[in-house]
């Protein structure tokens, strides 16, 4: 199998997960949506890749194709999103709607955003959870439950064998939060991906639900896709980190690249509209200037061009003209802009120096 | 749940207290002198006074009240020596168009209406959940559309015109089902002369209560879709059939069950059209008539049961939701 990214030096026997060429659009009456356009991707073993991207940048829409749960008569994916099962692999968009489904729960998992209302109010966790294992292992009841006990251990729930008859209600929100982990790890996925998992906590939980899934990623090399619009969670465990903007990747590198050596401009505001503990009482939050675009009708040429501040630094017209490719010239760091990569750094440190 | 019960019965009891005393009230203060009700047009005062004694209507409205709650408990007695009559207990007054007590009229009238609700009810949750399943099932294609037309049809036509049409082609025109039949039997021991009696009334009555319930129960499942606690179950890898049926159907037929509940205890008040176009001598057709004649006590009579009905079947559906929703356990 031919690599994805150039320069990533990946091997698609090393790689869990390969999406390429995503694409996903959702006709309405007003035309049709492009949510996700050429997204190229890969996910390993152990690693931690993040796509982060404001709100309607398409990270949800991709995590749950990857998952196989978008409506198929109301979506339109066209590319490939393969999943290494065992020997095979397994194409999410074009193989059959019962492959997909065997594979949910078992090699792919996901945690969703809110906690609060993601379980079932009427079940009590203990089964929702066998249900899980029970999918995938038809007729396994006791075991079911042993597993269901043993992964609400792990996942810090105390007093697990007593809490297994609760119901969600009888849950806080970070417990949920735990608990929807541990309904994801039931069948030991090798891919875990965790939509927006600590959105809805308060920070201290966010920071124990991190650690959470850092030590549980360890325990079974899990690779997780982590889906966030926050930075500092990205900070903290992210290896590689893709940036969406409009449905299209803009930036893809290891973290520290993006952090410390951002090659778009989208990135680049992304960084700077992160509020500092050093500001002053008089500095103002920095944010990028604009709405992000309608997905209906994209701009033609670059989607960021509109709200681009660095767009005189480009050849003239150039980003109205076409939307740059995902290019780069260190490994694995790859982003698009019109701008020559060699005068991007020094063009964003002077802007930065005038914004600051 | 037994504190639970106890207490909702302690609270349906007085609210019941409450209904009957406005029920009371209403006609106490409505400028009719009962007992001049009770003689037709040749009438003269002896009469009137006679019988305004008799029936107690000389006291005042507060002891007339308390022998009324003292009849249910004790039963009561009319007048003295040779135009004494008793009502036994539980006694809800005493008609005297009729010369019947209350209680027996209703004991009379309630199986009929029963009997037409219950089945009617049944009839059209199948119809009109089942429909509404298929509809949300196969949403935006030809089964949804087809039941859509269902429920146009079935809301647009009132149930005096879909009640005439059936009893027209079925009984009249083909002859299907013979008109006028011997009248009521039970299901026990003619249960063909039951169903004969009661199926059209029930198509009737269930034609317009089904569409409704097509299109809210199709509402409700497609909500219920949306929830975020699906889209777990089907990132667990659940089959769509479990995930409708294990997740989707709990909650969103909990919604249903209030409302047929309440559908039901308005059809025990009166399905007083349907039962007037099949000639059911039911509650209905009793109130419609009791009203007509300003048959004072019948009419308290069915508005308490009415009532009654209906905080009967909220207790019943709170219940429910407690076995339900363990949100609301008690």
């Amino acid at each position: 199998m031919p690599c994805l990214i150039q320069g990533l030096g990946c091997n698609s026997l090393e790689n869990l997960l390969e999406i390429k060429d995503l694409r996903v659009s959702f006709p309405t009456d007003d035309g049709d949506v492009h949510a996700v356009d050429n997204l190229s991707l890969s996910l390993k073993a152990g690693e931690t890749v993040a796509i982060v991207g404001e709100s309607g940048s398409g990270k949800t829409v991709t995590s749950l194709s990857v998952m196989g749960l978008h409506n198929l008569r109301s979506a339109k994916l066209s590319g490939s999103i393969l999943i290494a099962d065992g020997d095979g692999t397994v194409d999410v968009v074009s193989d059959d709607q019962e492959k997909v489904r065997n594979l949910r729960g078992r090699v792919v998992s996901m945690i969703f955003q809110d906690p609060m209302s993601s379980l079932h109010p009427y079940f009590k966790i203990g089964n929702q959870l066998a249900e899980g294992y029970l999918v995938h292992n038809p007729g396994k009841k006791a075991e079911a439950k042993a597993r269901a006990i043993e992964m609400l251990d792990l996942v810090g729930i105390p007093e697990p064998d007593k809490r297994v008859n609760d119901f969600p209600h009888q849950f806080s929100g970070g417990m949920r939060q735990r608990v929807m982990i541990a309904m994801a790890l039931m069948n030991t996925p090798k891919i875990l991906i965790a939509d927006e998992p600590t959105t809805a906590l308060d920070v201290t939980v966010q920071a124990q639900i991190l650690t959470l899934m850092q030590k549980i990623q360890k325990e079974f090399n899990m690779g997780i896709l982590l889906i966030t619009h926050d930075l500092g969670v990205v900070a903290q465990v992210a290896d590689r980190v893709s940036v969406m903007y409009a449905g299209n990747i803009v930036e893809q590198g290891s973290a520290e690249d993006i952090f410390y050596r951002p090659m778009a401009p989208y990135t680049v505001g992304l960084l700077q509209s992160v509020p500092k503990i050093s500001y002053g009482k008089k500095e103002r939050l920095i944010s990028i200037g604009g709405q992000p675009p309608s997905l209906i009708n994209l701009p033609s040429g670059c989607a960021f061009a509109p709200r681009c501040t660095y767009i005189k630094s480009a050849p003239a017209g150039s980003c109205d003209a076409s939307l740059p490719n995902l290019t780069g010239v260190t490994a694995g760091h790859v982003s698009r802009c019109h701008i020559p990569e060699a005068q991007r750094p020094a063009i964003f440190a002077h802007n930065q120096e005038r914004a600051n | 749940m037994f504190t639970f019960v106890s207490r909702r019965l302690f609270y349906a009891a007085i609210t019941l207290l409450i209904v009957s005393m406005a029920v009371y009230a209403i006609f106490a203060l409505l400028p009719f002198d009962p007992a001049a009700l009770t003689c037709g047009q040749h009438c003269n005062k002896i009469v009137i006074e006679a019988n305004r004694h008799r029936l107690g209507y000389d006291k005042s409205i507060w002891d007339q009240y308390w022998l009324f709650l003292h009849g249910i408990f004790a039963g009561r007695n009319y007048g003295t020596g040779s135009i004494a009559f008793n009502c036994p207990a539980p006694a809800l007054g005493y008609s005297y168009n009729e010369n019947k007590c209350v209680t027996q009229m209703l004991a009379d009238t309630l199986p009929i209406t029963l009997n037409l609700a219950i089945g009617a009810l049944i009839l059209w949750l199948i119809i009109g959940v089942g429909l509404g399943i298929i509809a949300a099932r196969f949403k935006g294609r030809w089964p949804d559309t087809a039941s859509t037309i269902f429920v146009l049809l079935g809301t647009s036509l009132p149930v005096f015109v879909t009640g005439l049409f059936l009893l027209i082609w079925i009984t009249i025109r083909w002859n299907i089902i013979p008109l006028n039949l011997s009248g009521y039997v039970s299901l026990f021991s003619n249960p063909f002369g039951y169903l004969q009696y009661f199926i059209l009334p029930w198509i009737t009555l269930a034609i317009s209560f089904a569409a409704l319930y097509t299109r809210f129960t199709r509402a409700s499942i497609l909500e219920t879709l949306g929830e975020d606690y699906i889209r777990t179950a089907r990132a667990k890898g659940l089959s769509e059939k479990k995930v409708l049926r294990i997740h989707t159907f709990r909650a969103a037929l909990a919604p249903i069950v209030t409302m047929a509940s309440l559908d039901f205890a308005g059809l025990i008040g009166g399905a007083i059209l349907t039962e007037t176009i099949f000639n059911l001598p039911g509650v209905g057709q009793l109130t419609l008539r009791s009203v007509y004649e300003f048959d004072l006590p019948v009419v308290v009579a069915t508005t308490i049961l009415a009532a009654g009905v209906v905080i009967i079947m909220n207790l019943i559906v709170d219940m429910f939701y407690a076995v339900l929703d363990p949100r609301v356990r008690l």
